[in-house]
């Protein structure tokens, strides 16, 4: 098996250890980023449904401010976002390389598309149940987690996978310009050293961890629905 | 008793402003199922709405048992809403709780243990006869059963009020009867006093004792039920009445010429309808053996409603022509409202 696999993939066999370092690393930036532009993306996704116009906790002031704040960051590409954030990454992270480097911009990135599929998520709530809950003598904080969280799971596993997959996207992307992972592994072994297994076996293991995120979403979706 | 007081709520500005709700006071009785009946947009779901405040008042007080909700504190207010169940047209029951999880629902914080919540869902289960869904979620459920749990919900907490938003404008005859039905035995059972509003006079006739009708965003007529089906005042609240009758075809079908309505000289078209509550005398066969007039019934809506007849005759009625004056003179004696619809004897000038 072996033989058959060095015959086959050659150099990938030969950096075996740089690719599981980098497998790591891309799981460990795709995780804090994810885990932190999560909660992130919770707050502020939650933030803008309830302070539109007719929200539970209408205010003009804070809607506009991060509405505006989500937008400007959305239009900036990725790759101009991680040049502009070099000096806030090394003052928050210490450095501005490897995956401590890579995780601000990544949030960065991440978080405003985030807060925007959330937003989305819990829009998709029918206004019924909010004027339900308020009959009954719920405060807004309650209608935010037990009706605005509580009914749309299935909603928000379907955003958070979405988003959970553009941003291994980026991880490759920052992994391009010094942050490692797969990104960098493809890059440097395989691009710039011309060998083209490298390039290959990148592309399966990213798809393999694309469709276990979208596997895991569907799961969630469906315990979450009926 | 809730009363309402010179309430006003606008919707818009300038000169878009729409008076939903438009000085309308109102007294509801304890234990009363208060019908307001209306056209969509005429302001009733805001009117309902401001009473447990989902809808603010502009200006105006809503008083429920001498509580004044309008100058409750939000935390007073969130406590006095508990005491105010609401239901819905469209349920809203939470789609990824099951039955008993909805019902469970509004016991969060109600001090009571799991077990005494457990018990107070199943014992609600069973008042509104749906024991054996307890676990379906709410897309497993008919209509009718959804808005059953939704009663249920709305009673957890043991309200005094039970406020019913079109909570039958989505269901078929039938269920809405059920429910309807449910609605008048736990007023009955449970003491609770129902606002209940509507488009439909059938549900009004169901239920109601008392009813408001409203009409761009005020309060047209009110009062108990039978005497505004009885004698009612004011056109919308006529052709409200129209709707659950079909005593007014006739003038249709006059003006249509049908072949019912073409009279022999000495023939006259009339309309009888009983608007007071003690008509029970058999006055048609009565007047046929006074005064030698023949009755010929074309057709007949008489009902029960709050224990008296309500509703009327239309008919034939033909003999010599001081007879038949004097039977009508009769009716009117006897408190029977009389409208001559058509005269065989007036010369039809299509006829000539």
């Amino acid at each position: 098996m072996e033989e058959f696999l060095t015959r086959l993939i050659p150099n990938v066999m030969k950096d075996l250890n740089i690719l599981g370092k980098s497998i790591v690393e891309t799981l460990q930036m795709t995780a804090w980023a994810g885990i932190i532009s999560f909660v992130l993306g919770m707050i502020f996704g939650t933030a803008l449904v309830v302070t539109r116009p007719g929200g539970i906790m209408q205010n003009r002031v804070i809607y506009q401010i991060l509405d505006k704040i989500i937008n400007i960051l959305r239009s900036i590409p990725f790759i101009i976002l991680l040049f502009c954030l070099l000096p806030l990454t090394r003052l928050i992270s210490g450095t501005a390389i490897g995956v401590r480097g890579a995780i601000v911009p990544l949030v960065f990135g991440t978080t405003p598309f985030f807060s925007r599929q959330i937003e989305a998520a819990l829009s998709g709530v029918d206004e019924g149940l909010i004027e339900a809950a308020q009959s009954m003598g719920n405060s807004s904080w309650e209608i935010v987690f037990r009706i605005y969280w509580r009914e749309s799971i299935a909603a928000i596993a379907r955003g958070t996978s979405i988003t959970l997959i553009n941003l291994v996207g980026l991880t490759a992307m920052a992994g391009a310009v010094g942050a490692g992972g797969l990104g960098n592994f493809a890059y440097i072994y395989g691009q710039q050293r011309n060998h083209m297994d490298d390039i290959y076996v990148t592309v399966v293991i990213l798809v393999v961890l694309v469709m276990l995120i979208q596997l895991i979403g569907n799961l969630i979706v469906k315990h979450n629905t009926h | 008793m809730i009363e309402l007081k010179h309430l006003c709520r606008d919707f818009g500005e300038g000169k878009l402003t729409i008076h939903a709700v438009n000085d309308v006071s109102l007294t509801i009785e304890s234990g009363d199922i208060f019908g307001v009946i209306g056209f969509s947009g005429a302001g009733k779901s805001t009117l309902v709405r401001c009473i447990n405040l989902l809808e603010r008042p502009d200006s105006g007080t809503v008083l429920i048992d001498g509580v004044e909700m309008t100058a409750l504190k939000p935390a007073e207010l969130r406590e006095a809403r508990k005491k105010i169940g609401m239901i819905f047209q469209h349920f809203n029951l939470m789609p990824s709780r099951t039955v008993a999880e909805n019902i469970a629902y509004p016991l969060k914080g109600s001090g009571l243990s799991r077990q005494e919540r457990d018990e107070k869902v199943r014992e609600l289960l069973k008042l509104v006869e749906l024991e054996e869904k307890e676990k379906a979620y709410p897309s497993q459920l008919s209509g009718g059963q959804k808005q059953r749990v939704a009663i249920a919900r709305a009673l957890a907490n043991e309200p005094k009020v039970l406020l019913c938003d079109e909570a039958t404008s989505a269901l078929d005859p039938q269920t809405t009867r059920q429910i309807l039905k449910l609605l008048k035995a736990l007023n009955e059972k449970l003491g609770i006093t129902i606002v209940l509003i509507t488009h439909e006079m059938a549900v009004v006739k169901e239920i109601c004792s008392h009813v408001a009708v409203m009409d761009h965003g005020s309060v047209v007529e009110q009062g108990d039920v039978y005497s505004i089906f009885a004698n009612p005042k004011m056109q919308i609240t006529q052709n409200f009445i129209r709707t659950t009758s079909n005593l007014h075809k006739m003038e249709e079908l006059i003006a249509e010429g049908a072949r019912i309505a073409e009279l022999q000289p000495g023939e006259l078209i009339i309309r009888l309808s009983y608007i007071e509550r003690n008509v029970a005398e058999a006055v048609i066969s009565q007047i046929s053996r006074r005064y030698n007039v023949d009755v010929n019934i074309l057709f007949a809506n008489v009902e029960i409603l709050q224990g008296s007849q309500l509703g009327g005759t239309v008919a034939i009625i033909s003999g010599d022509r001081a007879d038949v004056t004097k039977a009508i003179e009769y009716f009117i004696e006897k408190n029977v409202e009389v409208e001559v619809l058509k005269d065989g004897r007036v010369s039809d000038p299509a006829d000539t």
